[in-house]
């Protein structure tokens, strides 16, 4: 346990770090990828605690991205922690919605039909002129932090972004270990062990995979909004499926149900994506095989790397 | 004699073409242990389901306390105080033993949203899980896997998990299926000392242990009650003996009364 506690102390040091070697490239790059670990953490709430496998989760990415770009006013920037708490509200709605529909449905089904939603998401801010159409919408101006007239930082400087980010991330991991520790997240562990036990002890199983539908949707929703403030403009492909199979893609690679496998994921996905562009222009093809490689030798993902180096405990089987 | 606590008034279920429970009356009482024999197939897991509201009923009515409660989900007969355990061990195998009951205990707390709150700091919750965990006789394990327990064991934990919500009525489905006979000899004492505060239907098939233990028995073939009364007149009824143990048999509980038993070891003390 101490252990991981240093490591998870030196990775923060070693994050707080990244800015100051100076490279504007590698900086915005980590951004994007805590932004993503933000994402996969989220997904990870639902999908490795909850045991609930959307393959929908980009739509809660896409409304809190859109929700940025549609409220800020085209010639000023917008003000940060206003839109900010409508983007997170905005996608904890939606998912409500959402949710009160699909936590109904099991499985497979499950992973149908929010896919199914978010497919309809792509399509409403796709082909209609409430989502300004398939070009995307641009944000010209960052969102100002100013609170009365004092501006603690600059979301146009990388740098401020980069700690911006990196202060979100630590305090969304921060909300979801508080969370996995109340009765909440005693009671999704439950459900995801055996959910027929759960309701014939007396949990209403509906409205606890609501609940967890619909805060997985708020912090997917604040990781998008990161996302549209970073790169100033947002377009349809937000919502894609492929963007949903993506952050479940980091979220395997890194492990499941240890929030941190999401953060490791993040950055994995992204170190392999980096490492064979610059390789070849072929590069998904090695990128997919690479992936395949991991999950196929490594099926607790990347976080579970330690527990495995370590010798292995004469209990037995049961210590996972 | 005390009212009934929940009673059923014509249940009946059918599976397409199959009546598993026809037209079945029984009432439960608080302080008796009502059990019920039947051989395989006679609709007695299918009886616990439709109590429990694992399956929903195909006609008749359930009622608890006066009110009718047919139409009540599952977790919403558990909240009311209707307590089931499993033919089939259905536990949490990946969390302690502890952890199984302390999870079952926190289902009766008021503030299920409080967030920012410790799931393992409730003193309430942590006790009632405690006293399940004593009463079942697991406190030694308490901190092992539910998975690494061994059979007998899992089956204690299985009614220590329905003992954590505190109900008023017990259906136990078999609860010393596959048991060894200290086990098994621990549960029937268990079952006896819940008896008085208690409502509680008891399927079993190990006839020492329901001679041991029940107030009444009520027989079941084909989906029909057969019989019901006390001990002695089942013991005694010839119908009884016709259709369930064989013919020219001596009566269930003396020696040599050849029950089918799911597995685990023969003869044991009553």
């Amino acid at each position: 346990m101490n252990r991981k506690r240093l490591a998870l102390a030196l990775s923060l040091l070693l994050l707080a770090a990244v800015p100051l070697a100076g490279s504007a490239y590698y900086t915005e790059l980590v951004t994007k990828v805590m932004i993503l670990a933000v994402f996969a953490m989220s997904l990870d709430l639902l999908v490795g605690y909850t045991g609930l496998v959307s393959l929908g989760h980009a739509a809660s990415y896409g409304i809190g991205a859109y929700t940025l770009a549609l409220v800020a006013p085209r010639y000023d920037p917008a003000n940060l922690w206003l839109t900010l708490g409508e983007a997170v509200l905005a996608a904890g709605l939606a998912s409500l919605v959402v949710g009160i529909f699909v936590v109904r449905v099991k499985g497979v089904y499950f992973l149908m039909v929010t896919l199914a939603f978010a497919q309809m998401f792509h399509f409403v801010f796709h082909d209609t002129d409430f989502g300004r159409g398939s070009d995307g919408v641009s944000i010209s101006f960052k969102p100002d932090a100013s609170i009365r007239g004092f501006t603690p930082f600059d979301l146009g400087k990388p740098v401020h972004a980069y700690y911006f980010v990196l202060v979100v991330l630590v305090l969304s991991y921060g909300f979801l270990r508080l969370l996995l520790r109340s009765p909440l997240g005693h009671a999704l562990r439950g459900i995801k062990s055996n959910e027929h036990r759960m309701q014939s002890l007396g949990f209403p199983v509906l409205r606890y995979k609501l609940a967890s539908f619909t805060i997985a949707g708020a912090l997917g929703g604040l990781a998008g909004y990161l996302s549209a403030a970073q790169f100033g403009f947002v377009n349809p492909e937000l919502f894609g499926w492929h963007q949903s199979g993506n952050v479940l893609l980091m979220l395997i690679l890194g492990g499941l149900g240890s929030l941190t496998g999401g953060v490791v994921g993040a950055f994995a996905f992204v170190a392999l994506q980096e490492l064979f562009q610059a390789l070849t222009i072929h590069w998904q093809l090695p990128f997919g095989l690479a992936i395949i490689l991991l999950v196929v030798f490594l099926p607790g993902g990347l976080a579970s790397l330690p527990a495995r180096l370590r010798p292995p405990r004469p209990e037995g089987p049961f210590h996972v | 004699m005390s009212e009934p606590l929940l009673a059923t008034r014509a249940l009946t279920k059918r599976f397409g073409g199959l009546t598993a429970n026809s037209d079945v009356s029984l009432e439960l009482r608080k302080g008796q242990v009502h059990a019920l024999l039947g051989p395989n197939g006679a609709g007695k897991s299918t009886l616990i389901n439709l109590l429990s509201g694992d399956l929903p009923v195909s006609s008749g009515r359930i009622v608890y306390r006066d009110r009718d409660i047919t139409r009540l989900g599952p977790h919403q007969r558990s909240r009311i105080g209707i307590g089931r355990s499993y033919q089939k061990t259905n536990i949490f195998g990946p969390f302690s033993a502890f952890e199984n009951c302390r999870l079952a205990a926190q289902s009766r707390q008021p503030r299920p949203w409080r967030i920012f709150s410790d799931a393992q700091a409730v003193p309430a919750v942590r006790r009632a899980a405690e006293a399940a965990l004593e009463a079942a006789g697991l406190t030694a394990v308490a901190d092992q896997p539910a998975a690494s327990l061994s059979h007998g064991a899992q089956r204690q934990l299985e009614i220590a998990m329905v003992l954590a919500t505190a109900p008023e009525v017990l259906l136990l489905d078999e609860p010393l299926a596959g048991m060894g006979a200290d086990e098994a000899h621990r549960m029937v004492e268990l079952l006896r000392k819940l008896g008085p505060d208690h409502a509680m239907l008891l399927v079993e098939h190990d006839m020492d242990a329901v001679f041991a233990v029940a107030d009444v028995i009520t027989v079941m073939v084909n989906g029909q009650v057969l019989e019901s009364g006390p001990p002695a007149q089942i013991r005694a009824s010839p119908a009884v003996r016709q259709a369930y143990l064989g013919d020219d048999d001596g009566p269930p509980g003396a020696e040599g009364a050849a029950a089918p038993r799911t597995g685990g070891a023969g003869g044991r003390p009553s």
